[in-house]
């Protein structure tokens, strides 16, 4: 036998591997394909205090081994979540993580106090790649000084255990890492969707209604298993990795370059059970090199 | 039953240089499909193209799921390329479908969305007045298949190659709004282009008639996860993999 289970910022995961938000719904909509209680952790679609619409369609396209996407956070809103969503969650034996942003301090604060009080949710996963409305719309995990201010805030109105999400869209993601572990994250999660386009050359516009899009996928996994390895330098905190992650092997890079746990997004889309290959694969790896805890693999990159 | 599956591929017929017709055979069981309905279909096993891709299930008998799409891009030209035997993932079936017709209906057609639309006509035989159009003679496929199992079949060119001449949506409107009377209650089923379905609505908009229409949009997940389906519905977006891909008319803004 061996050992899966790691420990992120007091959440204790059965195994490392965890859904990424965005791309596994509210987890009704994948319990047909396997029995979800086998997940390390769900993470849901990204709520905000008030329900969204979202951008306009066409809000995907396919790239070189990889998707842009837009969808312009649509999502049920933090109360109808808790109404709706939440009781089926809490009927199953599986740690929920709640992924919340916000376009205000204030929101982010109401979204993490109502996440926090209902119960059934374990951790929290900020956003900080959305941006803010009452600062020029700068991206809150672009600029330290306004990430600091977002999640001291949040800190304050949470004792859930609380993942930052980072944005790659930024010059030294190691220091954007050390700004969240000093106003009290307990975790940070990487990456999320780097920003791209694509262009129809015929009709001369953006392939995305919204013009730019998020790319994920197989496409983007090498920087961010660099991205990982940065910040897996610069703190002590657990590192959730995330990025193009399709199979075990890809989610071991990632562990080894410092991530604690890893989250699988797009991989979902091509095969609904990508998870649970993910998990057994990882078990074949340790067995295979005789390793009995997985922990002893997180962060031992050689160099 | 899943409805994530092993399939292998039993037969690849083109019927032009556009046009393919891909027959796949599950492994282990599987729920059978309601016209309207659809299934992601994979087209390789490496990154490019990565995701699988949606089409109208076009027959299915006990053991075999038939599908009939047109050649456009990376996907489609590799799943025009399988080989008997290969084995792809495939997830379905999925969505929503055609509601049933109450007596005899209308079916308008354009290009492959004849697909979708010839499941429904092979279960109600010999009941449908439809209408197929497409840009050119070349691109209308399988017609003596269809006219067959229709009541009656009015094709439709837009270089007057065959048939009426001009537009799918006029002609069938032409044909069926004579009297107000006999619009009341007609059931009318379409899938074809964007363009030809916001026409269509102009023409039986507050009509009286039960307009279905399947629409299509780029799609990731297929199951409602992703939000990326999307089209416009009076109040809100609506998922065309999960609410959709069959609408009722009067549920989408046009
Ligand atoms: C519910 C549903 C059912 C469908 N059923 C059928 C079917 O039965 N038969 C069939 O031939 N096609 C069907 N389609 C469309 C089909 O999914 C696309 O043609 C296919 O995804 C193209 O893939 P590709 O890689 O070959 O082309 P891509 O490389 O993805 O695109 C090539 C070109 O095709 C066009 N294209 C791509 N996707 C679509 C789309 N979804 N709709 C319209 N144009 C598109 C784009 O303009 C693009 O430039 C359906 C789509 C949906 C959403
Ligand atoms: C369709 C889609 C929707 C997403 N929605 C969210 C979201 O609501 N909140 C969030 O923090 N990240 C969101 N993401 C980002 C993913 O959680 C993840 O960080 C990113 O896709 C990289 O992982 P992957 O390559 O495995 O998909 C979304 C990604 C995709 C593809
Ligand atoms: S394709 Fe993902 S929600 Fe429709």
């Amino acid at each position: 036998m061996v050992n899966l289970a790691v420990n992120i910022g007091g959440l204790k995961l059965p195994n490392p591997v965890v859904t990424a938000s965005g791309t596994f719904g509210y987890g009704q909509e994948y319990s047909e394909f396997f029995d979800i209680e086998k997940l390390g952790a769900i993470v849901v679609k990204g709520l905000s205090y008030s329900p969204r619409q979202g951008n306009p369609p066409p809000r995907l396209v396919e790239t070189p081994a990889g998707m842009l996407n837009a969808i312009g956070l649509q999502n049920i809103g933090v109360e109808t979540f808790i109404k709706d969503k939440l009781p089926y969650l809490r009927t199953l034996k599986l740690n929920v993580i709640a992924n919340f942003f916000g376009d205000s301090i204030d929101e982010y604060v109401m979204a993490a106090e109502a996440l926090t009080k209902a119960g059934g949710v374990h951790g929290l996963e900020m956003n900080i790649s959305c941006p803010n409305k009452k600062a020029g719309w700068i991206v809150f995990g672009t600029d330290p000084a306004v990430m600091k201010d977002v999640v001291t805030a949040v800190r304050k109105a949470t004792d859930l255990p609380l993942i930052v999400k980072l944005s790659p869209n930024v010059t030294d993601i190691g220091l954007m890492a050390k700004v969240a572990e000093d106003c009290g994250a307990d975790a940070v999660s990487l990456i999320n969707t780097i920003t791209g386009m694509c262009i129809d050359i015929n009709s001369r516009r953006s392939k995305l209604a919204n013009v730019t899009g998020g790319l994920s996928g197989p496409a983007i996994r090498p920087i961010a298993v660099r991205m990982v390895w940065e910040v897996h330098k610069a703190v002590m905190i657990p590192i959730i990795g995330m990025g193009g992650i399709m199979t075990a092997q890809d989610a071991l890079e990632f562990m080894i370059a410092g991530a604690s746990a890893v989250s699988v997004g797009t991989a979902n889309f091509i095969n609904p059970q990508a998870v649970i290959e993910i998990i057994s694969g990882m078990e074949d790896y340790l067995k295979e090199h005789g390793i009995a805890n997985i922990n002893e693999i997180i962060g031992s990159l050689k160099t | 039953m899943s409805r994530f599956f092993k399939a292998e591929i039993t037969g690849v017929k083109l019927l032009n240089a556009d046009f393919c017709i891909l027959d796949i055979k599950p492994q282990g069981s599987h729920d059978t499909p309601l016209p309207g309905q659809f299934y992601m279909l994979q087209s390789i096993s490496c990154y490019d193209p990565l995701l699988k891709r949606p089409f109208s299930i076009f027959r299915s008998t006990d053991d075999t799921l038939s599908f009939l799409f047109r050649i456009r891009g990376k996907a489609t030209q590799i799943l025009s390329r399988l080989n008997t035997g290969d084995v792809i993932d495939v997830i379905g079936p999925l969505g929503s479908s055609y509601p049933e017709p109450e007596g005899d209906f209308v079916a308008v057609a354009g290009g492959v969305g004849v697909a979708s639309l010839y499941n429904l006509i092979e279960k109600y035989k010999g009941r449908a007045h439809f209408f197929y159009g497409a840009k050119t003679k070349e691109e209308l496929v399988l017609v003596d298949n269809i006219r067959s199992l229709s009541k009656e079949l009015t094709l439709v060119t837009q270089d007057c190659s065959c048939g009426v001449g001009g537009l799918v949506t006029d002609a069938c409107a032409d044909a069926i709004c004579v009297t107000d009377s006999m619009l009341k209650g007609l059931h009318v089923y379409a899938c074809g282009p964007n363009p030809m379905l916001k026409a269509l609505n102009t023409r039986l908009a507050g009509k009286g008639v039960n307009c279905y229409v399947s629409l299509e949009e780029n799609m990731a997940c297929g199951v409602g996860a992703c939000l990326g389906c999307v089209v416009k519905g009076i109040n809100e977006y609506k998922r065309v993999c999960k609410e959709g891909p069959v609408f009722s008319m009067d549920e989408i803004q046009w």
